[in-house]
């Protein structure tokens, strides 16, 4: 009998080897004649552990992790193929704590399935919120999403009911349904895990929006930074396409929805909707002023939904089990589950979904173990590189919009970013204006001259230079950013230099000379 | 690649890919990212070519083009070295491996070596923040990078 073999296709597995573990257990299987079909699932997110190759045995799956190509011989020696004991045996892989206390609604089939497998998908309840949503009125679809408080999970945070509401209500002959897939923020790999790990199930999320607004076209604007996600991505839509699932009528139907890959060529400022819009038309990357929204003039001046890949993603679950059953987990107005990525300099990397609320502290020292150095936290950004550094005196603050909004940080899209106690945070400050240097696309003051002028400052207080009038001017240069910035780019790069700037005063006073003499 | 850019023959090529995504909404990236990848950069003459058949002006595409990180004017060394420089590397120590790889290549970021082996980039983020620091040679993501591998890469690249 064909004993089925899982090992990651996902850039982070194979960016750890999975590539060559593949390689190795072919050739070893065909040495010793070992019966085997090769799968190259998405990673279950347990980075420390990756490559994580899965053997599904008459007792259900068994994983070994991490495997590198040296350990291949071995493992057959152990007879892992039967799920034998060895120093690299997890076991079941859903009973791993990091998994096991995970709440998996838009990751549920990550790392289980075959990606580019359309029966697979059906096979663990995909397709299942698109044939409900083709028999229902848009405008129930749209409620439907209301009703679950799913909210914009690319870090701003806008209730996506009511933006599909707003196209819905949009008069207009042709309307879009546009995926934001730029992820570009630091620390955030939840995007990339899922059109690598089930394409599916955003491809499903897309055609659902498209049939509750009645927009027939989707594009996804995947950054060029993802070479893996964009091939795998563009397979899963042709196969979609020629089952039916996309195309003249989705499901039989009778409505017609397709969806397009574009790539985006190495802007961070195109992350941001209305930049990426004038990217997708084929023009400079810059933001456009709002109002009007890109739901009334959006693409090409049409009315166009714009959502994260999560938020597109987290929708087939929700009407597949109802607003309800989604709506129940979290707190406050964060409602449903959230992939915390846990990254940089810790323990037990990886991928996280979970209600809202946990608070930072239990994220980062109970899930994430600590630093992977072993040494003290000093500081951990979260929301990327517009987000602001806690530092853990705010270990106390849940995980929820307004929270931390509420303590001058954000969300964002979910990425944690930990840094041992050998951080030097002025440098991390001057490294926020750097990049927003590097990335502003030009078009207000604020930012195109705040960032750069503010590195300059920075670079005068490492130099020992007027210390404290330059920490006035820098705080000063964020006030009129944070205020006067037309996009989050400008209006956010105050949130890391500020934070940095209030939690960690004793790295901006340092004496360059004594420094010097270290 | 190493076409005579000047010669007719890459103007018809231009042509040809223009006229292929002529018909998408919003052509011009997929354009200036298929000539790239046919020409290994953009170069300067590909601009009228491109504006003509776009109806565009020849201003409006080279401002288009100069916006983004990814298209070169020039062609890039026989291999591109990618580095991360964002946040997540950084709290693993990517800079020195940034500074590690300058020495090593004897090239900054964004430069090729005089011979034409290899190209260094700074890139910010390649997904790979719970196994940083990482890199990316000639599209092949790699994780956990240190000293001892990018020395390798520099054999490899070299060789």
């Amino acid at each position: 009998m064909t004993i089925t073999v899982y090992i990651p296709g996902d850039s982070g597995a194979v960016a750890l080897g999975a590539d060559d573990v593949a390689q190795a257990i072919a050739g070893e299987a065909e040495k010793r004649g070992a019966d085997i079909a090769v799968v190259r699932n998405g990673s279950r997110g347990l980075y420390w552990l990756e490559p994580m190759v899965e053997v599904a045995t008459e007792n259900g799956r068994i994983a070994y992790g991490p495997v590198s190509a040296g350990d291949v011989s071995a493992l057959f020696d152990a007879d892992f193929l039967s799920g034998g004991a060895h120093a690299l045996s997890l076991g079941d892989p859903e009973e791993i704590p990091f998994l096991k206390s995970q709440t998996r609604l838009t990751f549920a089939r990550c790392g289980i399935v075959d990606p580019l497998s359309l029966e697979d998908y059906e096979a663990h309840d995909g397709l299942k919120g698109l044939r409900k949503a083709v028999s229902m009125a848009a405008s129930d679809i749209v409620q439907t999403v209301t009703d679950s408080g799913l909210r914009g999970r690319g870090g701003a945070g806008f209730p996506t009911g009511i933006k599909w509401k707003t196209v819905l209500d949009a008069a207009g002959p042709q309307k879009y349904i546009v995926c934001n897939a730029d992820e570009g923020d630091s620390g955030t790999f939840a995007d990339r895990m899922i059109m690598e790990g089930d394409p599916f199930v955003l491809i499903e999320g897309m055609a659902i929006a498209g049939l509750a607004t009645a927009a027939t076209k989707g594009y996804v604007y995947l950054r060029s930074e993802y070479p893996d996600a964009i091939r795998i991505m563009n397979a899963a839509i042709g196969i979609a396409r020629d089952k039916g699932v996309l195309g003249a009528s989705v499901l039989g139907s009778g409505k017609a929805f397709d969806i397009e890959v574009r790539v985006g060529a190495g802007a961070y400022v195109c992350g941001e909707e209305t930049s990426l819009l004038n990217s997708l038309e084929g023009k400079r990357g810059v933001v456009r002023a709002k109002p009007p929204l890109p739901a009334h003039k959006g693409f090409l001046g049409r009315p166009t939904v714009i959502n994260n890949v999560i938020s597109l993603a987290s929708v087939p679950v929700i009407l597949d089990k109802g607003a309800d059953h989604y709506r129940d987990f979290g707190m406050g107005r964060s409602r449903g589950t959230i992939p915390i990525q846990i990254a940089g300099n810790v323990k037990h990397g990886g991928l996280y979904e979970t209600a809202f609320g946990l608070t930072l502290g239990e994220i980062v020292d109970e899930i994430g173990g600590g630093t992977a150095t072993g040494r003290a936290v000093k500081a951990v950004q979260v929301g990327g590189p517009l987000g602001a550094y806690f530092p853990r005196e705010l270990f106390d603050t849940p995980f929820d919009y307004e929270a931390f909004a509420g303590k001058d940080g954000l969300i964002g899209h979910a990425g944690i970013v930990v840094f041992d106690e050998t951080a030097d945070m002025m440098k991390q400050a001057r490294f926020a204006f750097e990049f927003c240097a590097i990335e502003s696309c030009g078009k207000c003051t604020p930012c195109r001259i705040g960032a750069v002028r503010g590195a300059e400052t920075v670079d005068k207080i490492m130099q020992g230079i007027d210390q404290e009038k330059n920490l006035e001017l820098v705080a000063d240069l964020c006030n009129t950013m944070k205020f006067g910035s037309l996009c989050a780019l400008g209006g956010f790069t105050p949130y890391p230099v500020m934070s940095a700037l209030t939690h960690f005063p004793d790295d901006f006073r340092k004496n360059p000379y004594l420094q010097a003499a270290e | 690649m190493g076409l005579d850019l000047s010669s007719d023959f890459a103007g018809d090529r231009i042509e040809a890919i223009v006229d292929e995504h002529i018909n998408l909404e919003g052509p011009l990236l997929p354009i200036l990212h298929a000539v790239q990848e046919d020409l290994g950069c953009i170069p300067q003459e590909a601009l009228p070519v491109i504006a003509s058949k776009l109806n565009l002006s020849r201003a409006e595409v080279h401002g288009v083009m100069s916006f983004y990180h990814d298209f070169r004017e020039q062609p890039a060394g026989r291999h591109v070295v990618k580095i991360c420089r964002a946040e997540a590397c950084q709290s693993m120590g990517g800079d020195a491996i940034a500074e590690h790889a300058k020495r090593r290549f004897k090239i900054g970021f964004g430069e090729t070596a005089p011979d034409g082996s290899v190209t260094l980039e700074a890139v910010y983020c390649l997904g790979l923040c719970a196994c940083a620091p990482a890199a990316m040679v000639d599209g092949k993501v790699i994780g956990r990078v240190d000293e001892a591998r990018i020395d390798a890469i520099s054999s490899e690249v070299r060789s």
